[in-house]
């Protein structure tokens, strides 16, 4: 493997190479169709190269761990609000997620429906383009409209259109209480009625989860000053009695494990496939989810209120799939799931005119290989893409065919 | 400010550009007497006009894309134009250009409380957005002080942001999908109703594009419950230092205020000339507001005003009643008015890290004296978006040049110190030849390459955004 420790050795790589390069940062989130190609490490480039917890401000290089990052912030009472997933568990890997790899896919965590996703956070970048050229754009301050946005850009694209180097970012302080209050029960239409109720209210909700299963619950997230926390828990508590048994947990070690693994989708990592969807919750829960049933026994998870639906096939029900409809193996069976899946997103009765999409984000190679991993864009958005492709990368070396 | 010369052979053939316009638009959509284009000939930023070749005014998706189509098949430039309230020149024709205005799409097509969107067509001002939804208690947070006037097109397109994006963000972060036409007539869509990209944020390349992708005719934009309630306080202090110290303390606390805003002593003074808000006379001056219940409201501003008396205060008044809510703000609001009530003004919108903030007002100041020109800055302090108000006479031969060099004078400080040309009103015209200060050529290049993708012949808003000598081998391409 070749480990970057320079942004300039970076370029000078990029520059020479003629043959594809697997683009890697700790090497965690192995997402989208598998690359053949030399692996090139950016772990290197690491450090924070600057703080300034009075502006909210962090800029770092690419390969700086995540674990580093958090420690640097905690340490003033600040943090990461877009509370970016760990893939480890899910995906059965070791290594040290950086935070190259949180922008690079797009990374976000429950707060996502409060504060806003990664690509919300980032402030500017830096990147290598396929052609070796160093690129900065956005920079390190709260306000930035000068020049056309590629820090939104770049961010979910994965490594196909430049290897960031640096990245500044917003952070945020860590609020002083967090609650979460518990509604037992709640699944289906009452669970979605209990996420849309909270995150309809004016009590800034920052998680609302439902987690189906044989003692199914909704959770929801109230985070901020005690007096405040305390207030909104009791408000929220009153609005939605009529939907179950309501418990409050103000613990903070036990809010944080319970937000962890929710973020984690700790509950489906011994999924065969899994698949993410981003649709609108009300979408989610009268179109998708009867939809599914038709199909096979999945399990869910409904985070961001409704809008990101985790979907997980086992090994058996991919082989019942696979014997239903004719075709080979599991990995057959899976994709068979996965292209109704997306026709199903793509379907204005089903997504209810709001659009969506549905991303496998876990399933063997041989899986990933034969599907198209990331929602199958109409002709026209496709040529666009292709053709940024085409002039971030000339060459065609940059992680080529992961997200196509 | 130099443009591209206009084609002749496109000036030479108005009359059949206008046959083919009004073969697919109404009579009452096209203009092209020059006494009523005029009426477009500029935006806010006055100090440059210059009168269209037509102007067309659709109704539909249908209708944008087929003005699209007959302008990219003939070679025509297209402006768009929103509410034409940028300060930037984002909308300034050229002799040869079409101008697109959305004025008349202003229908809200969807309200969808438990989804929290609503989607507009995006000649809908900023303002009635949140008027459609507020009976509900909803509203949409991006607030540019346009927002009476200013299109959501507008807003789109220069990604604008306004006194609450501290809390909000700004548009991008708010905006979910839209309906586009690209300069060829294809209608895209991008995004929708949920979270994130399927595939490459394209959304997040086209807000903020300055009309230079494509024409947005439709979007989804977030709406969000409106707090329970909101509560300014004002503070005074004897220097600039002791105030841009203060904001940052109140950060590090781990208090979000919605808003924090900075007004200078020029501007407190001009402000209380115009409006009499009844504003301390000091160097600088605070306003911070925070939102939620009474108590929450109680229990924040509490540990706001404990940090400011830290920092010795000449003046701290919290609002105890909607009636004082709306005199703190008053002031504030009128800044505008009130300095362009002494003189013409240039608003400048360069951003920098809070942390030097001192430093920059200082050297303003000193600046302001070499080049004999007032400067008044009032500013979103808590991102470092600063809006110097430059003072100059239209009418004194020279001024406005003198104005426009310090005004560059000033960006160049702001990128200097690790800032940007632009927080939130975009480059349009005014700051397309500072570009270079802040780029370098590989990173205009790749942003150029992007317009190539998008717009292949370079019709769309020409002129804007890059310097014209760096853009001049694409256009003539």
């Amino acid at each position: 493997m070749d480990v970057i420790e320079t942004e300039a050795t970076l370029a000078e790589r990029l520059r020479d190479a003629q043959e594809p390069v697997r683009v890697l940062g700790g090497g965690t989130r192995g997402i989208g169709r598998p690359v053949q190609g030399k692996a090139l490490s950016v772990a290197g480039l690491s450090g924070v190269v600057d703080y300034e917890p009075g502006a909210l401000t962090l800029v770092v290089k690419a390969g700086t761990p995540l674990q580093q990052i958090e420690q640097t912030l905690a340490a003033e009472g600040q943090r990461l609000a877009f509370e970016p997933m760990d893939h480890r568990g899910l995906l059965g890997v070791d290594g040290t997620p950086t935070i190259g790899g949180v922008v690079a896919g797009n990374i976000s965590g429950p707060r996502r429906i409060a504060v806003g996703a990664c690509r919300d956070f980032l402030l500017g970048v830096r990147f290598v383009d396929g052609a070796g050229r160093i690129v900065k754009n956005g920079g390190r301050v709260m306000k930035n409209v000068t020049g056309y946005d590629l820090v939104r850009l770049m961010a979910g694209s994965h490594g196909t259109l430049g290897v960031v180097s640096e990245i500044s970012l917003k952070v945020l302080p860590t609020p002083e209480t967090v609650a979460t209050l518990t509604v037992h029960g709640a699944d289906g239409e009452h669970a979605l009625a209990a996420m849309t109720r909270a995150i309809t209210s004016p009590f800034e909700v920052t998680g609302a989860a439902h987690v189906p299963g044989p003692e199914p619950a909704v959770h929801l997230r109230l985070e901020g000053f005690p007096g405040s926390v305390e207030y909104r828990v009791r408000q929220l508590k009153s609005r939605l009695s009529d939907l179950g048994e309501i418990t409050v947990e103000t613990v903070p070690e036990r809010n944080a494990e319970l937000w962890r693994r929710i973020r984690d989708v700790e509950a489906l990592q011994s999924a065969y496939a899994l698949w993410r969807v981003s649709m609108k919750p009300g979408a989610v829960y009268s179109g998708l989810l009867p939809a599914i049933e038709q199909w096979a026994q999945c399990r869910t998870l409904m985070d961001w209120a409704g809008g990101q639906c985790w979907i997980a096939l086992s090994e058996d029900e991919a082989v019942s799939l696979a014997e239903a409809h004719g075709v080979e193996d599991a990995a057959d069976g899976a994709a068979w799931l996965h292209r109704n899946l997306q026709e199903a997103v793509a379907d204005r009765q089903i997504n209810q005119g709001g659009g969506g999409h549905a991303t496998l984000i876990k399933g063997a190679d041989a899986l990933r290989a034969a599907v198209s991993v990331f929602q199958p864009a109409p002709a026209p958005v496709a040529a666009l893409s292709a053709g940024l492709r085409q002039r971030f990368d000339p060459k065609g070396i940059l992680n080529p065919g992961l997200m196509n | 400010m130099e443009m591209p010369k206009p084609k002749p052979e496109i000036l030479a053939n108005k009359a059949g550009l206008i046959a083919r316009l009004q073969s697919v638009l109404s009579r009452d959509a096209v203009i092209e007497d020059p006494a009523e284009t005029q009426a477009y000939e500029c935006d806010a930023l006055v100090a440059y006009k210059c009168a269209p070749l037509a102007v067309v005014l659709p109704s539909s998706t249908e209708e944008v894309a087929a003005v699209l189509t007959i302008c990219n098949e003939m070679g025509i430039p297209v402006v768009p134009r929103g509410s034409g309230t940028s300060l930037a020149g984002g909308a300034l024709p050229t002799a040869d250009c079409v101008i697109l205005g959305i004025a008349r799409m202003n229908d809200v097509l969807e309200t969808d409380y438990d989804n929290r969107i609503i989607r507009v067509q995006s000649g809908r001002t900023n303002l009635s957005v949140t008027g459609a939804v507020e009976e509900e208690d909803f509203f949409y947070a991006p607030d540019p002080s346009s927002q009476l006037a200013c299109a959501i097109a507008g807003n789109i397109a220069m990604n604008s942001g306004g006194a609450h994006c501290l809390k909000y963000g700004v548009t991008t972060n708010n905006l979910l999908g839209v309906t586009m036409v690209m300069m060829d007539g294809t209608v895209i869509e991008l995004g929708g109703a949920h979270l994130d990209a399927g595939g490459l944020d394209l959304l997040g390349l086209i807000c903020g594009s300055e009309g230079q992708l494509g024409v947005v005719t439709e979007a989804t934009l977030r709406i969000l419950a409106k707090p329970e309630g909101a509560r300014p306080v004002l503070m005074g202090f004897d220097s600039n230092e002791v105030a841009g110290a203060c904001v940052s303390d109140i950060i590090k606390a781990g208090v979000l205020p919605v808003a924090i805003e900075f007004m200078d002593r020029p501007c407190i003074r001009a402000t209380e000339a115009f409006a009499g808000a009844g504003y301390p006379d000091c160097e600088a001056l605070l306003i911070v507001e925070v939102e939620g219940s009474d108590a929450e409201i109680d229990e924040q501003l509490g540990l706001i005003l404990e940090i400011a008396r830290r920092h010795s205060p000449v003046e701290l008044r919290e609002s105890r009643s909607a009636e004082e809510s709306a005199r703190i703000w008053l002031g504030r609001k009128s800044a505008f008015g009130a300095m362009g009530q002494i003189n013409d003004y240039m608003c400048l919108d360069g951003t920098i890290p809070v942390s030097q903030l001192p430093f920059v007002l200082r050297r303003i100041a000193e600046m302001s004296g070499e080049y004999g020109l007032d400067v008044g800055n009032v500013f979103h302090a808590g991102d470092g978006n600063m809006h110097p108000l430059i003072l100059y006479d239209a009418n004194k031969p020279g001024d406005l040049e003198k104005c426009e060099a310090l005004g560059a004078e000033i960006l160049k400080l702001c990128v200097e110190v690790g800032g940007c040309l632009t927080g939130e009103h975009g480059v349009g015209i005014e700051k397309r030849d500072l570009m270079t200060t802040q780029f370098t050529h590989d990173d205009l290049d790749i942003q150029m390459a992007v317009k190539d993708v998008f717009d292949p012949k370079w019709l769309l808003n020409p002129a804007k955004v890059f310097p014209l000598d760096v853009s001049g081998p694409r256009r003539a391409a």
